[in-house]
């Protein structure tokens, strides 16, 4: 017997008896010999659940506990012990999609929040339940744009778009026939007049990407540049770290026509690359171009009101190869991570948090000025990351750093991208510090 | 399961100055953000203390059913026991708090994690490489078509842009294959659901040059094995094109029949079906895509890391907890308890091809067909008896299908309890069928109006309170 | 019992054409209709745009389906059916009073390539079947 199989020997004679079969190889008589898998799997023999814990233990001891000044995409804010609590609630970690709505309000409940609360983040009237995370929400957008745009396949794409999500997009691209133009920088910022004549010169562009802040960290200025999309047709669309749009101005007040980006920074654990979350959101006017599943109001038949997932014609279970997108879940468990994180912490913890991460980042901006070793690669606003060039071996002050038990940052291109957040104490910084002067 | 509706919405509880955290105070300095960045209003969220959210969060999943409430007997979604100790793994602060840019020395472990996930992988499918980027089935799908093209592409083979379907097939392989610009060809099933060879034939005699792959499931939809997939993959293989295995049904080939030897040469595996990881509502999922040796050099870049390793974590510490011992139970025990419910009810419900299933079967509604009572009926009344409804409406094979997947973690009392509902539900349609149609009865709502949703879309807090006004 | 009216042209994609000069009236049959359920919504394109015959421009969608809608005929589109944005379910109560486009058509030689009423309701005979 075995813990996960609740079959005893009388059990599998009466339902072997039952089906018509001798032995449960019988059960399997169809299937052509030559391709049937005989003999043992060369894997592990099976552990008891105290030694899966002494494996992972073993694993877990051969990775290095860095106290994180990194970002480029992924950040480390803290988490409410609440969140891992409920998220824990087995009614909803082990419950498919919610297509049986009078057994799955639960689910139905917090994805309506979810969106609500996207769309007050964003600035945006709608958002859909979510995405895989915060690149696929932007090859997503792209594609949303190409379709929304008949017959024009030209997308243009900030040069301050992290490169993980521009390799992402340009994988979709490939395959979709979508043309992707890089919209350059100037002095670390997209270039509204590069831009303006792109959208002139080039014949159908059917959205334009910029992200805020940028890859470099820096708030970037984006008035006019709604206006100059909207002038061609082309939809604007903007990718966003979403715990900064509590005090930032939102993708809505920039106009622009969909948001998207990662929802990880609101207290999600980096855990090594997922699961996160994507959030995608639009204007009215496209929610039904919008891809993935969007969870709305209705009544029942006995007049209460209730949730359920609706505008299902757009999926790709009823469209096949007519969809707007081949997705089929959300990702649901992570939005009601950030769900319960907005909960908690409300209206004045999101911009109270991302104060700290903004006075974390200057104050260590500023302390690393002063050891006279680095300077600001562009001289423009930043947020809570900023972009620096080492007068030294960097690669050196990298392991220093690490030695000392810390990430320091992320190096790129010849920089280093420090990312600070209000999980980051005044000592910590001062020791970074003092490590990046020796 | 509370049968009660709790109903409300956090915003609802909101009283304004109220918290629910604590942070530290600003020991920086005067860092202050300048107007100019700001945003004019502050996103309106709600505000409450931590108790109300706690409530509240634990009210609303007592609206809602897991597979720890009860039996899920639903069909191409394989929703086994999702064990605790994995969850314990995947919960550990030495992964949790890796970021994913951290250098390769400091992330040892959990790169050995991955690797030995793959080898595990591998092993069980048959297959040379996997790629763990895809972050749910529907993205490996995805991912494997885009290895498929690229290979392709990189022999200067452009014309293959043809992926063979067949008709019985779940909507997201044409969609799939649309996203990654690729055409759909429908190939035919038979009577018994099985792919026509015939029609493939024809298909592949008629534009051979341009298939790039054939897409299939193994067992297919309605849970049937198809015996001829050597001759299928060598037809495909013949003409140039690559097979490729959606692993949606992989559960019943644990022990049985691995994907590599039955001819594929890519896949996806749902991590959240075969290896036991949480369907979390919809998700996080994951869609590792395993290839034949040679192609893993055309896989894309889908996602920027390292898929969703949270979810991978869990998948490894089932892997561990069976074995080579227990592993090869779960397909066999699977399939036996499939076939223990279709026999046991195949005389009130009617079942469309006889013979046996793997992990799963399709009835095409109730046998007496007189009472009026649907598929989508028969499915809510079960709701009232405190299980999951099976899958209904797909295949779009049968008018009225209803498909039916118990896993390998299912007792025989379980079983034999969810039998003798369906047999009263069976009962219930010709004596008091009113009461099937307007089920659900005991449940949190009742039936919602789907096209007042669809029609008038609300689907924000605010587009509700603007539409009270 | 699906409606079909003498006069009208028909696809075998189930859009009905209504030819009043040079100016062709597009909507879906009443067969279409029924077989969708309740209309929930209707997407449908901008005046000006081009239509193409066999060519989708635009789609119908219930709860649980969607079809596109393929333009009968080719040409240039001078009216969309505005009532039908805030109203779709128009199209259950009566397919025909509510048609979804009208088209400046250019190429009346398309009209050959259409069914009858009486081939259309035999061609439903066989669909349904």
């Amino acid at each position: 017997m075995y813990k996960y199989f609740p079959h005893t020997e009388d059990d599998l004679q009466v339902m072997m008896e039952r089906v018509g079969v001798k032995n449960l190889d019988e059960l399997y008589a169809q299937i052509p010999e030559s391709i049937r898998f005989r003999g043992d799997y060369q894997i592990p023999s099976a552990l008891t659940e105290e030694g899966v814990r002494q494996m992972f233990a073993t694993l877990g001891s051969q990775n290095k506990q860095l106290t994180c000044f990194a970002g480029y995409g992924v950040y480390d804010h803290t988490t409410p012990s609440v969140i891992p609590s409920l998220l824990q609630r087995s009614e909803f970690l082990t419950s498919y999609t919610p297509y049986q709505a009078e057994i799955s309000q639960g689910t139905l409940h917090y994805i309506f929040e979810y969106q609500s609360m996207m769309a007050e983040m964003t600035g945006l009237d709608i958002s859909n339940a979510s995405m895989y995370d915060g690149t696929t929400a932007a090859a997503e957008a792209m594609m949303m744009a190409v379709a929304a745009g008949k017959k024009v396949n030209k997308v243009l794409v900030s040069g301050g778009l992290n490169p993980k999500t521009r390799e992402v997009l340009d994988t979709y691209a490939l395959h979709q026939g979508i043309e992707l133009v890089t919209i350059p920088l100037k002095d670390g910022v997209t270039d509204l007049a590069a831009l303006t004549s792109q959208l002139s010169t080039l014949d159908g562009v059917a959205g334009v990407m910029v992200q805020q802040p940028n890859v470099y960290g820096i708030v970037e200025d984006f008035t006019g540049f709604a206006e100059a999309c909207h002038e061609k047709k082309a939809l604007f669309i903007m990718s966003s770290v979403i715990a900064d749009l509590a005090v930032l101005k939102t993708p809505g007040e920039w106009g622009a026509d969909i948001a998207v980006g990662d929802g990880q920074s609101l207290g999600i654990p980096m855990q090594f690359g997922g699961p996160y979350v994507g959030y995608m959101c639009c204007t009215e006017k496209l929610i039904r171009k919008m891809p993935g599943r969007i969870v709305g109001m209705t009544k029942d038949n006995r007049d209460q009101r209730a949730f359920v997932l609706t505008l299902q014609a757009r999926e790709q279970h009823i469209r096949r190869q007519k969809a707007t997108s081949n997705i089929c879940s959300n990702q649901s468990l992570m939005a009601l991570w950030v769900t319960v994180y907005l909960s908690l912490m409300g209206k004045q913890g999101v911009k109270e948090a991302a104060q700290l991460s903004y006075a974390g980042a200057h104050y260590l901006c500023d302390e690393l000025l002063k050891t006279g070793r680095f300077h600001l690669i562009y001289d423009q606003p930043f947020f809570n990351e900023f972009y620096v060039k080492y007068d030294g071996d960097v690669d050196a002050l990298y392991q220093r750093f690490i030695d000392a038990g810390f990430l320091g940052g992320v190096k790129f291109d010849g920089g280093i991208l420090f990312a600070v957040t209000e999980k980051r104490n005044k000592v910590e910084i001062d020791n970074l510090v003092k490590i990046a002067a020796l | 399961m509370n049968n009660r509706l709790y109903g409300k919405l956090i915003f609802e509880l909101s009283k304004e100055g109220r918290v629910g955290y604590s942070l530290p105070g600003n020991f920086f300095g005067e860092y202050d953000i300048p107007a100019s960045m700001r945003r004019a209003e502050d996103a309106k969220l709600p505000e409450c203390d931590e108790l109300t959210v706690v409530r509240h969060y634990t009210n609303l999943s007592n609206n809602n059913f897991g597979v720890d409430t009860g039996f899920y007997p639903l069909g191409s979604c394989t929703m086994k026991y999702n064990p605790k100790i994995n969850e314990e793994m995947a919960s550990l602060p030495q992964f949790q708090n890796l970021h994913p840019e951290q250098p390769a020395d400091t992330t040892e472990g959990a790169r050995t994690l991955v690797s030995k996930l793959e080898r595990s992988l591998c092993e069980l499918t048959g297959l040379a490489h996997f790629t763990f980027k895809p972050y749910a089935g529907a993205h490996g799908e995805l991912t494997g078509l885009m290895t498929i093209d690229n290979y392709h592409r990189s022999r200067g083979d452009m014309a293959r842009k043809k992926v063979i379907v067949p008709d019985s097939a779940h909507g997201t392989n044409p969609a799939s294959a649309a996203v990654c610009g690729l055409e759909i060809i429908e190939v035919k099933s038979l009577a018994d659901g099985t792919v026509d060879y015939d029609d493939l034939k024809r298909i592949v005699e008629e534009q051979g040059s341009e298939i790039a792959a054939m897409m299939m499931t193994n067992p297919n939809t309605l849970g049937l094995f198809e015996t001829r997939i050597p001759e299928i993959a060598a037809l495909i293989h013949d003409c140039g094109g690559l097979m490729y295995y959606d692993g949606a049904n992989l559960n019943p080939m644990l022990g049985v029949c691995r994907p590599g030897d039955m001819g594929f040469d890519v896949m996806h595996i749902n991590l959240h079906k075969t290896f036991s990881t949480p369907h979390g509502g919809g998700g996080p999922g994951a869609g590792p895509v395993g290839v034949r040796e040679g192609l893993q050099e055309f896989f894309p870049v889908v996602s920027p890391y390292n898929g969703n390793f949270g979810v991978m974590m869990r998948a490894y510490a089932y892997i561990l907890s069976l074995g080579s011992e227990y592993v090869k139970e779960v397909g066999p025990l699977a399939t036996l308890n499939a076939n223990y419910i279709k026999e046991s009810l195949k005389d009130v419900y009617e079942l469309p091809i006889e013979g046996l299933c793997c992990h799963e079967f399709v009835f095409d509604g109730l046998k007496d067909k007189s009472t009026g009572v649907t598929t989508m009926d028969v499915a809510k009344r079960l709701l009232d008896y405190g299980y999951h409804a099976p899958t209904i409406y797909f295949p779009l094979l049968f008018h009225e299908s209803l498909m039916i997947e118990p896993t390998e973690n299912e007792s025989k009392e379980t079983l034999d309890e969810f039998i003798a509902v369906m047999r009263q539900i069976a009962e219930e349609a010709k004596t008091n069928p009113d009461e099937v149609k307007s089920a659900p009865h005991n449940t949190p709502i009742g039936r919602v109006d789907d096209v007042l949703a669809a029609k008038h879309p609300i689907v924000t807090y605010q587009q509700m309170l603007n539409d009270q006004d | 019992m699906a409606k079909v009216i003498e006069g009208l042209y028909y696809s075998e994609s189930h859009e009905y054409l209504k030819v009043e000069g040079n100016i062709g009236i597009i909507g879906i049959t009443d067969y279409a209709q029924k077989a969708l359920g309740n209309v929930v919504y209707v997407d449908m394109p901008d005046v000006d745009d081009e239509v193409e015959a066999g060519v989708e421009f635009g789609a119908v969608e219930s709860v649980k389906a969607a079809s596109d809608l393929n333009s009968p005929v080719s040409g240039t589109v001078v009216e969309v059916n505005e009532a039908l944005e805030d109203a779709p379910e128009l199209i259950n109560q009566d397919a025909y009073e509510n048609w979804i486009i009208k088209v400046e058509m250019s190429d009346e030689s398309e009209l050959e390539n259409l069914m009858d009423a009486a081939a259309y309701e035999a061609f439903c005979e066989k669909e349904a079947h």
